[in-house]
């Protein structure tokens, strides 16, 4: 009944979080933005399970689990990274320059 | 209904919208949380309450509370000098959001290979007669059993990463 | 079924076995047991002989039972592709056994000299490697049944000249002679080439018997088809038997030993190319107007040379001069049409031109050790240091007179009959084509001079006084026995070879006859009557007796004084000692400007700066390039690498929307 409409708005949420990753240096705010992707992704997911079936909930159960898990080992990298150039701009983190 | 679907719609769009344009990394924070709490009221329009609440307990209540931790830890929280990109920077983020949002809705428009196969009311009233935490409950313990599992030691995982990773000294 | 079917004939391949087998032995001697001279020596003059008995086994057995047609042996099949099969195949026929004999005869006698005169050298087994492995090949040229085989022959002859001319190769002057010679006939090559690929398209095949049963009908007669042919068939022989414009290498082929000169370029491979022209002569009596090229080519080479030779003070060019000269005549003989006679020309030249290049090898071997007890470095090989040679070596200077009577034309010796029979030839044809009425005024002015420069080197190497010196003149001596017996066995050769094409017998033109038959429908009759016959036999002899009394009468070897003192020659004889500074043309006109050619355009323009620059650094430089621009996709910017992978996602939906 609404998945058309769940599908625009889980689109929109989707590219809005791709232009915030493109368009931000803060290595912080871009973890948001990409958390705001998978939420659009969520969306979709449960959008689709009231046509497909229940399957589509408890993914989404399990994307959030792993989101959770990674949010956590990133913001402990970002931690490290801070401790060791005093910055989390991600222009200045360049050694890997080739 | 639709009517509230759009509104919710609106302002979660906002917000995001919003999130991704604030200097301060506290404001994207907080209107990022704002975006989540809209989309626990979309799930709940769309039938599935206990991923509603799960969102607002997990998402909104300790991913992004772990978040405004680390900005304080870092004293991220003033706003510095700005870490949005030249205008050639948005050029591009813009061009490449306007792409990609039209492939994505032209994509959503194409009939799906699989076929659809419930009828639309058909969870609505599964919810109504067995309430909604069980019906996400028996799939999880009984189908994905094994996912499952599996899910808790990658938490166990990450916990010991983030400490490793963390530490000031090993 | 061939009448040879079955008889020795089908063992003439081990004229080629057999000294193959020897080459093969000799090299490997001289790379492992350079001083082993009894057996190279064993092998290298048995492995002829036995090759001469062959050849005399085959000619008796084709005496037996002459063939109509030439009997084919094939060997394998070498060539099959297409419309092309040529196979490995030898022929035995009148004309070739006649040339296996003069070939593998002379040879043997060759061989055996060349025990004495290069006993002392330390290249010796390879000097008789280099010897086995050409009469290979020139055993090959004369046997062979198609044009390939003989070509084979042909260029490998070729390369033998070119390593035995260069033996001596740590001198700079001798290698280059070796290379001019192998240069220059790969200019005539290239139209021997041609002429193969003209006779294939034309005819469809290489094969002898085949090209000469289609020729009739498959070429018009005296049109520009088999005119082409013949004459780029013709521009092979003027390559390999140094014929005007590709003689100049002969005389500076003189660098190799004695006896090198002698076989190659006296008996043998400068004869591949009048064989070459009497094997192919249906081909030239349907060209006529080649046929005038032959014979003119040859007339003008034949005078030219022989102004050449009045001047000359190294014994050794004015033999290799008259050698020109007298392949010039050859052609003539060929040209005009009397292709027995020029065959015949051919034989008895190998038997008195060997004998006068072995006899002057005889001197040089004698002057050289005498000088070398001296301990004096004068050339050895020049007239002016010799004189009075006959009291010392008698026998050398009896057998040399006899070649050099018989090469001026002295009746009843060999050369008479064979120079008589081309230019009474050519005196016929004159009759009606006043073309050939030049060619024969040639041919006499020409004998007339070979007489007087033949007699001039007899009278200043043999006769007159001595001027070797005082030092060395008690160690001249007559040369051992094992180099003056074959000048003996030559010297009867060449007294008795007269006997072959006798005027009115003429053995050796009905022996060919087969072979020349086919011909004979095209060419108008070449017997003179026999009241202009005699005339013209007792013109010629006079001529030649005249022109070696007037040279008895105007030079005076007294007057000769060594090189060191002789005066400067002026005006027309320096033109002739210079040798018309032909040489010196050549390199003013072709061979700087193809040396320009090679070093500016080729080497420094096209190598160095295109190739070199464009193509090997400049394919680096864009190598460097590009993985410059690769390295700078490597930013180390995580933006970046975002940007690139949100492009990547588009693209990928882009292909799914499709």
């Amino acid at each position: 009944m609404l998945l058309g409409p769940s599908l625009l708005v889980s689109a929109i949420l989707f590219s809005l979080g791709v232009v915030g990753v493109l368009l931000r240096r803060n290595a912080i705010v871009i973890f948001m933005c990409i958390e705001l992707m998978l939420n659009a992704v969520n969306l979709t997911f449960v959008a689709l399970s009231q046509r497909i079936g229940i399957e589509g909930q408890v993914f989404v159960f399990f994307v959030m689990t792993v989101a959770a898990a990674e949010a956590a080992v990133g913001l402990a990298i970002v931690i490290a990274l801070y401790r060791h150039r005093d910055t989390v701009n991600l222009q200045s983190i360049n050694l890997l320059r080739g | 209904m639709t009517v509230i679907f759009w509104i919710i719609a609106a302002v979660a769009i906002g917000s995001a919208l919003l999130c991704i344009t604030r200097k301060s990394p506290v404001a994207s924070a907080l209107w990022l949380v704002n975006t989540l709490f809209q989309l626990a009221a979309i799930y709940v329009l769309l039938d599935a309450h206990f991923i509603a609440a799960v969102q607002v307990l997990v998402y909104a209540g300790a991913i992004m509370v772990l978040f405004l931790f680390v900005i304080m830890l870092l004293n991220l929280g003033r706003s510095g000098p700005s870490d949005i990109k030249g205008p050639w920077g948005k050029v591009i983020a813009g061009v490449g959001g306007l792409v990609l949002v039209g492939e994505l809705v032209v994509l959503g428009r194409v009939t799906p290979p699989f076929a659809l196969q419930q009828a639309p009311g058909t969870l609505a009233s599964t919810v109504a007669i067995r309430g909604a935490v069980r019906i996400v409950a028996e799939p999880l313990f009984q189908s994905y059993l094994v996912p499952f599992e599996v899910t808790s030691v990658l938490l166990l995982a990450a916990i010991v990463g983030a400490v490793v990773l963390a530490k000031r000294r090993l | 079924m061939n009448p040879l079917a079955g008889s020795a004939a089908d063992w003439a391949g081990l004229a080629i076995l057999l000294p193959f087998a020897g080459f093969l032995v000799n090299g490997a001697l001289a790379f492992w047991r350079p001083k082993a001279r009894r057996a190279v020596s064993l092998v290298g003059v048995g492995s002829v002989a036995a090759a001469f008995v062959v050849a005399v086994a085959v000619f008796l057995a084709v005496r037996a039972a002459p063939p109509a047609a030439p009997y084919v042996r094939s060997l394998w099949s070498w060539i099959p592709v297409g419309d092309l099969s040529v196979s490995a195949a030898l022929q035995v026929d009148q004309l070739s056994v006649v040339m296996l004999l003069v070939v593998t005869g002379v040879s043997s006698l060759i061989h055996l000299f060349s025990v004495g005169y290069m006993h002392d050298d330390p290249g010796y087994a390879r000097y008789f490697a280099y010897l086995n492995l050409f009469v290979t090949f020139m055993v090959v040229l004369v046997l062979g049944a198609n044009f390939p085989v003989m070509f084979i022959g042909w260029e490998g002859v070729g390369l033998c000249s070119y390593l035995l001319i260069g033996f001596w190769f740590t001198e700079k002057e001798k290698a280059d002679a070796g290379l001019k010679a192998f240069l220059v006939n790969r200019i005539g090559d290239v139209g021997f080439l041609i002429a193969m690929f003209l006779i294939f398209s034309h005819l469809g095949t290489l094969d002898f018997r085949e090209t000469f049963a289609r020729a009739p009908q498959g070429l018009a007669a005296g049109g520009g088809a088999v005119t082409a042919i013949a004459l780029f068939l013709f521009m092979g022989c003027v390559g390999k038997s140094a014929q005007i414009p590709l003689y100049v290498w002969l005389p500076d082929a003189m660098a190799g030993p004695t006896p090198v000169s002698a076989l190659i370029h006296a008996a043998t491979m400068v004869t591949a190319g009048v064989y070459l022209v009497a094997r192919t002569n249906l081909l030239f009596a349907m060209a006529p107007v080649a046929s005038a090229v032959v014979a003119g080519v040859g007339a003008l080479t034949a005078l030219f040379a022989a102004t050449i030779g009045l001047k000359q003070w190294d014994i050794k060019k004015v033999l290799a001069y008259s050698t020109v000269s007298q392949l010039g005549y050859m052609f003539v003989g060929v040209g005009v049409g009397a292709y027995a006679a020029g065959i015949f020309h051919l034989v008895t030249h190998a038997f008195f031109k060997a004998l006068l290049f072995l006899g002057a090898g005889s001197v040089i071997h004698v002057m050289h050790q005498a000088y070398h007890h001296s301990h004096r470095h004068a050339d050895a090989q020049d007239m002016r240091n010799m004189g009075g040679l006959a009291a010392y070596m008698p026998w050398t200077a009896r057998t040399m007179w006899v070649a050099t009577l018989a090469i001026a034309g002295i009746p009843p010796l060999a050369g008479f009959f064979s120079k008589d029979e081309i230019l009474g030839a050519a005196f016929t044809r004159g009759a009606s084509q006043p073309f050939y009425l030049l060619v024969w005024l040639f041919g006499i002015v020409a004998a007339f001079l070979t007489a007087f420069y033949m007699a001039r080197l007899m009278l200043y190497t043999f006769h007159g006084p001595n001027r070797t010196g005082d030092l060395e003149r008690p160690h001249l001596t007559e040369a051992p026995w094992i180099m003056t017996g074959p000048l003996v066995v030559l010297a009867a050769l060449t007294i008795v070879g007269g006997a072959i094409n006798l005027p009115e017998v003429g053995a050796l033109q009905r022996w060919l006859t087969p072979l020349t038959a086919q011909s004979a429908a095209f060419l108008p009759d070449l017997a003179p009557t026999p009241g202009v016959a005699i005339a013209l036999m007792a013109g010629a002899a006079l001529i030649g007796a005249a022109g070696l009394w007037l040279a008895t009468r105007m030079l005076k070897p007294e007057a000769l004084v060594p090189p060191e003192r002789s005066p400067q020659e002026t005006g027309f004889a320096r033109l002739l000692l210079e040798k018309y500074r032909v040489d010196e043309l050549y390199d003013r006109v072709i061979v700087r400007p193809l040396l320009w050619l090679a070093r500016v355009v080729l080497w420094k323009g096209v190598d160095a700066g295109v190739i070199d620059t464009a193509g090997v650094n400049g394919s680096a430089a864009l190598a460097r390039g590009l993985g410059w621009i690769g390295s700078r996709l490597q930013s180390g910017q995580v933006g970046t690498y975002v940007v690139f992978f949100v492009i990547g996602a588009i693209a990928v939906l882009a292909a799914l929307l499709k």
